[in-house]
């Protein structure tokens, strides 16, 4: 059992990563235009800034 | 014409450039030192190849630092530099995008919906690696390893739970703060017990800890609180999304011969305001000079447009239709006509604040009961075992275990789908009190400008009438912004005449239009026709074409009715509902229209009137549905039981509305009826599936057989039971080919049907 139990911690590192990927994105905007960003995919982006 | 694709759109194209660059100004905001930013809705956007058009042609023009498109919102962002704005509408309209200037409250994003979103991400977290040490827990772990699995729970969990579990915990002590009980109480004194117990036991090194239970109730709680809030302010910013251009400022005359543009809650008494065709007036005042005729369909449900000359008053909200007018404003903004409907909503609305809501009601007998089953649990166990740590970990089990949750998520599961199901149908619900309320219906109130019927009218005669002389007559109409001139134009093929050398229009007469030595006028019979012509036709015709004061064909036109009106009124009246109509419009179009659906009707109502025929249908016990678009319906609607408003309707009657629905067929009443009583049937059912599991699992928790394994399983069945049974509500369409119509508005996006598409 005592052998496994450095899963523990990379289990909760990934869900902790998880989280923190998943509100940076919400906080950045990528929540707010979903139709939008399926279509803009389509497109080249010419005026790359 | 109140106010949906013509009026509204071609407003800022419409009016001088100068002023139309004011009110852009007035609607934009500040970002940042010298950037400004202007919000646009545009209802024609529809696909990848809009976004880069017009984000390419704007960011093209000068000064314009960046365009960006939302799809979703069917929005444009515009950031620029500069004390004038750059002419991004004109250069909309011209690449083909009709746009509208659009308000946000600054740059506020909506601070709870985030709120919620994060609080579930974050109990979502927890919950998922707290299951994942508790199974390990469940399968039999060494005491050392639950011990130290526990404590791992515990340090996941309570952040989590604080984090999360404020929406609860708020809203319990606010209620409980004001001596009531909602939902959030049972909720929040079940989580808050659960984890204090657990972390007891944590503490002792116990076998039994139920963090899993607790922030899995969290989590649950949390989709259904989330979801519920995301639907409706997905109804409610498509709602906003329709909010007209309205009048935001005007044209003000000074003493000095200069002109200034100024906003609406600037304007005092006594200045003077140029108003030119096509605008609306923006406070109330009285004409000093100038002929025009007067939309006043929204504010008064008058159908025909109201002849105005020097000295008649002008009450706010109605539309200029043909001339300048110059008027003298004798009221402000606040005391307008408007803000005067605004003030009879506010009185008005006691009746609706007084219904509570089912989940409350269920809770306010919920809590009671659960709370007193576990204490008498705790009694029990003390007298029979006398051990008190068992008997308390018991009572806390049987508080667990009567999970709130499911009845928690019972009622806000099905009114989001229901609300959903509506959504796809073009009706917007407000909230879900709407729904309730709209299941105990037992009359409808039809207003009948602009809601029974579209309030643009039609020509009735257009058979009687020889096509030539229809094309003359459409060609010369077409010059014109007039309700009738719009209709005329419509019915005749205009192509096929000849231009005319000169075309003008006279301001509560009509229009006069000059070809060679021949002129034809279009408009009233007494001007149109010279004196000694007795016209050779009935009373009913409005408008006459005449050739040289000669009698050439007589027009006459009808509100048309909105599409299905029959139908759905017959199948109203079929469900055993009372239906009627009330109107402020006069008694014989009403009568007329009435009979015709064979419904009963008053005419001539007031707006205090058509308040109080709804206090009396109330205090007879009726529940009352109030249908309406005018600003003389908003506090009708807002004094009725439930309410309902076209989309074209005056902002204000929008907004008092509970709901609204985009497509111009009237089915959509009888459709959130059905909806809404489907719904409440399974609410209903929802209630006693909970009741029915807690029927089962309370015997077994009062007896101790529980255990954080049991509990977590049967919680989870338990919602996932109710969750599914809300997925029922029913899919059906009363109208067979509403899916035709749904793909028309995607093809032809119009400024009442963008909202429906995403």
């Amino acid at each position: 059992m005592i052998d496994f139990l450095y899963l523990i911690p990379i289990a909760l590192a990934l869900g902790l990563t998880g989280l923190a990927a998943f509100l940076w994105s919400l906080r950045s905007g990528q929540y707010e235009d979903l139709d939008g960003a399926a279509e803009r995919i389509l497109f080249q982006d010419d005026n790359a800034e | 014409m109140s106010c949906c694709a013509g009026g509204a759109e071609a407003f800022i194209a419409m009016t001088d450039p100068a002023i139309a660059r004011q009110e852009v100004l007035l609607a934009s905001h500040r970002v940042s030192e010298g950037l400004l930013q202007t919000d646009l809705s545009v209802p024609g956007i529809h696909c990848g190849g809009c976004i880069q058009a017009i984000e390419k042609t704007l960011g093209a023009l000068p000064d314009i630092e960046h365009a960006r498109v939302n799809l979703s919102t069917k929005r444009v962002t515009i950031r620029w530099r500069g004390s004038d704005p750059p002419p991004f509408i004109e250069t909309l309209d011209r690449i083909g995008y009709k746009a509208h200037l659009f308000d946000v409250d600054g740059d506020r994003k909506d601070a709870v919906q985030g709120e919620l979103v994060r609080a579930l991400a974050v109990a979502g977290f927890a919950a998922s690696n707290i299951m994942l040490l508790s199974v390990s827990v469940w399968s039999g772990a060494e005491p050392a390893t639950r011990d130290m699995f526990h404590w791992l729970s515990a340090l996941i969990a309570l952040p989590a739970l604080i984090y999360s579990g404020r929406v609860f915990f708020g809203s319990a002590w606010q209620s409980l703060r004001h001596g009531r009980t909602n939902m959030d109480v049972p909720i929040s004194i079940g989580i808050l017990l659960a984890t204090g117990m657990s972390l007891y036991e944590t503490f002792r090194g116990g076998e039994h800890a139920y963090f899993d239970a607790a922030i899995s109730l969290v989590f649950f709680l949390l989709i259904g609180r989330t979801l519920d809030h995301v639907m409706r302010e997905r109804a409610r910013s498509a709602v906003k999304g329709l909010s007209r251009l309205a009048a935001r400022g005007a044209l003000v005359l000074q003493p000095d011969g200069t002109r200034v543009y100024l906003p609406v809650n600037e304007i005092a008494p006594g200045m003077t305001i140029l108003l030119a065709a096509g605008e609306r007036v923006p406070v109330d005042g009285r004409v000093t000079n100038g002929r025009s005729e007067l939309d006043v369909s929204l504010v008064s449900g008058e159908s025909l447009p109201q002849p105005v000359c020097e000295g008649t008053q002008l009450q706010a909200g109605t539309m200029n239709l043909t001339g300048p007018l110059t008027i003298v404003a004798t009221a402000t903004a606040r005391n307008s006509f408007l803000a005067e409907m605004t003030r009879m909503m506010e009185a008005a609305e006691g009746g609706r604040s007084n219904y509570r809501r089912i989940a409350d009601r269920a809770a306010s007998l919920y809590a009671p009961v659960v709370h007193l089953t576990a204490l008498l649990t705790f009694i029990g166990w003390m007298a029979a075992a006398g051990d008190l740590h068992q008997a308390i970990t018991i009572a806390i089990a049987v508080l667990i275990i009567t999970c709130p949750c499911a009845l928690g998520l019972a009622v806000p599961m099905v009114q989001v789908v229901a609300a959903a199901r509506l959504f796809e149908n073009g009706i917007m619900v407000k909230d879900g009190s709407a729904l309730e309320r709209l299941a105990e219906i037992d009359t409808v109130v039809f207003d009948k400008t602009g809601t029974l019927t579209l309030g643009n009218p039609q020509l009735v005669n257009a058979d009687e009438i020889a096509q030539e002389v229809l094309a003359l007559a459409s060609a010369i109409a077409s010059h014109s912004r007039h309700p009738y001139s719009r209709a005329l134009a419509a019915a005749g093929n205009s192509q096929m005449h000849a231009a005319f050398a000169d075309v003008s229009e006279l301001p509560g007469f009509g229009l006069e239009a000059r070809a060679d030595s021949t002129i034809y006028r279009l408009g009233r019979r007494e001007w149109a026709l010279s004196a000694d012509q007795a016209p050779p036709v009935s009373e009913r015709s409005e408008v006459v074409l005449a050739r040289d004061g000669v009698y050439l064909a007589g027009f006459h036109f009808h509100d048309s009715l909105r599409r299905d009106a029959r139908e759905a009124t017959t199948m109203l009246k079929g469900e055993g509902l009372s239906v009627e109509v009330l109107s402020g419009d006069r008694e014989q179009p009403v009568s007329e229209l009435a009979g015709a659906l064979g419904l009963d009707y008053t005419a001539n109502v007031s707006p205090l009137e058509k308040v109080a025929r709804i206090r009396m249908l109330t205090a007879a016990g009726r529940k009352v549905l109030m249908a309406g678009d005018g600003l003389n319906d908003a506090p009708a609607l807002a004094s009725a039981h439930a309410s309902i408003a076209p989309a074209t309707a005056a902002d204000i009657g929008r907004n008092a509305a509970d709901l609204v629905f985009l497509h111009e067929g009237l089915f959509a009443v009888p459709q959130a009826i059905a909806v809404a009583r489907d719904a409440r049937h399974l609410v209903r059912q929802n209630l006693a599936l909970a009741i029915g599991y807690n029927a089962v699992a309370v015997p077994v928790a009062v007896f101790g057989y529980v255990t954080p394994l049991i509990a977590a399983v049967a919680m989870s069945v338990s919602s996932i039971a109710v969750i599914a049974n809300a997925l029922r509500v029913s899919r059906r369409s009363i109208r067979p080919e509403q899916d035709k119509i749904a793909h028309a508005g995607r093809e032809t996006p119009s400024p009442v049907a963008f909202g429906s598409q995403q």
